[in-house]
């Protein structure tokens, strides 16, 4: 017992910088996926080449070469920002393409004669979006992006690749100085997959809430 | 994927055309200053400098990064050869009828689905050479990726299985074939077709974990562009470089899965396998 209280602060520290680079990463890529998804169904053609072609981009090159590139390479430029912001843009960018990802097939999920009917039924852009594509879009996207949530939860461990001092990275050090680390991975292991649990519990209390009603 | 989407838009008419050119002449100009942008800030800083990319077209260059990119490969093939048979073998297990087989692979898979690839790694790293076991370094980097990857291939073949239409196996069973000669003559060749187009696609996540190379000093792509920025000092031009061969090669590899995915016949598998997927 003594392995985890003797490090208790420096691993609670790491937890709560990995609950908050999850949650701010969380908020942020949800922005940009709406953004972007917006862009790859628009009308107007440059702005559907941006989102294909930026979904594309971050969803090809692996999250820790963007780490790096954050990280390392845009200081070069004259890009540079605190460590924890950085880790965040760079997380939330790469998680973002995989949501835009979902909210698109949530869309594309709708049968065509569902947003026909509605027009023939006089309703304008906002009235079809807001009573008839978001409401079941958004029962269809769900599931999907709760996957994608639990995804960003274990990629946020790659960030001690580049020096946050994250969940992952603290056990890191308590590992490196411990005689007997194996106790400490095993309870990183299981807070893993308590905050796991939790980010599901979350998503179908949501599920349930958006359930049609019977 | 193959279904077209709902049409947000009716056809727009006169105005409509109108505000639509508007709107893309709009987006390019902007999208064209945020590129002039980004090149000034480039050279602003000295980035675009001819020396500073020259060596980029050499072939000793190409050399060193094309061992990069064998490695990686290499480490990719390993990880994603023994995930396949770790993760058949966990699928079939999960569906077993056996609760003693069942419950532990059930929990094997939930357990490795949500520890992050990076704590297996260090695991491998810090943790299991105090005990006595030290990997060597290539088995330091596929060990963790692959049991990471075998509980979500699983999910995969899992579904892939149990999406194929029970009438295979009761026709199998009306022609006589035991069980496990339905499973490897019936049912496994047809769910692996099935299936096939998601292994691509997890082939692509396997490419993008072995970057996880960095950790252990595995010379794959990433750490061979840290170690030369670190020699050139070339920073942006060495990440940029290694970026744009990973996006060539996943992107080739993410075509490819579409393109099987599109030739599938659907409604063979598709929607539930999707179910399966998602939890």
């Amino acid at each position: 017992m003594s392995v985890y209280t003797g490090h208790f602060g420096e691993l609670g520290l790491g937890l709560l910088v990995t609950v908050e680079l999850t949650g701010s990463a969380f908020v942020l890529s949800v922005v940009i996926a709406v953004v972007v998804s917006a862009c790859r169904v628009a009308p107007v053609k440059p702005l559907r080449l941006f989102g294909t072609g930026f979904v594309e981009v971050f969803q090809n090159i692996p999250l820790l070469v963007w780490l790096a590139v954050f990280m390392f390479a845009l200081p070069e430029i004259g890009l540079e920002f605190d460590l924890f912001p950085t880790a965040t843009i760079a997380v939330a960018l790469y998680t973002s393409a995989y949501y835009a990802e979902a909210i698109r097939s949530g869309i594309n999920s709708i049968g065509p004669g569902q947003t026909e009917a509605a027009r023939a039924l006089g309703l304008g852009f906002r009235q079809l979006l807001r009573h008839v594509v978001l409401p079941q879009a958004l029962r269809a996207m769900l599931q999907p992006i709760g996957t994608i949530t639990i995804g960003l939860l274990m990629n946020t461990a790659l960030v001690a690749g580049v020096g946050v001092l994250d969940l992952t990275e603290a056990a890191h050090r308590v590992i490196l100085v411990e005689a007997d680390p194996l106790p400490v991975f095993l309870g990183i292991g299981v807070v893993y997959g308590l905050l796991a649990l939790t980010i599901s519990a979350l998503f179908s209390a949501l599920n349930r809430k958006l359930a049609p009603p019977r | 994927m193959t279904r077209p989407g709902p049409s947000l838009f009716d056809a727009p008419g006169p105005l409509g055309r109108r505000r639509i050119r508007i709107a893309t002449a709009a987006a390019t100009v902007l999208g064209l200053a945020l590129l002039g942008l980004a090149l000034r800030q480039f050279a602003v800083n000295g980035q675009l400098d001819r020396d500073k990319w020259a060596p980029y077209g050499t072939m000793v260059m190409w050399r060193y990064l094309l061992t990069g990119l064998l490695n990686t490969v290499f480490a990719a093939a390993v990880t994603l050869l023994l995930s396949c048979l770790f993760g058949i073998l966990l699928a079939l297990a999960c569906l077993s009828k056996h609760a003693a087989v069942r419950v532990p692979a059930r929990c094997f898979l939930e357990v490795f689905r949500v520890l992050p690839p990076v704590l297996l790694i260090l695991f491998a790293l810090f943790v299991l050479p105090r005990y006595g076991l030290d990997l060597p370094l290539l088995w330091k980097l596929v060990v963790p990726l692959t049991a990471n990857r075998s509980a979500q291939l699983a999910v995969v073949f899992r579904a892939g299985i149990a999406g194929l239409d029970p009438g295979q196996r009761e026709a199998a069973a009306a022609l006589g074939m035991r069980q496990a000669g339905t499973m490897v003559h019936v049912v496994l060749p047809q769910a692996l077709r099935n299936v096939l187009p998601s292994l691509v696609s997890q082939t692509v996540g396997i490419v993008k974990d072995t970057s996880l190379g960095l950790f252990v000093s595995y010379l794959e792509l990433l750490k061979s562009a840290q170690v030369l920025a670190a020699f050139n000092h070339l920073l942006i031009q060495s990440y940029l470089v290694v970026a744009l061969v990973y996006l060539l090669v996943n992107y080739s590899l993410s075509r490819l899965a579409r393109w099987l995915d599109a030739r599938r016949s659907p409604g063979i598998s598709g929607n539930r396998e999707k179910k399966y997927q998602s939890r």
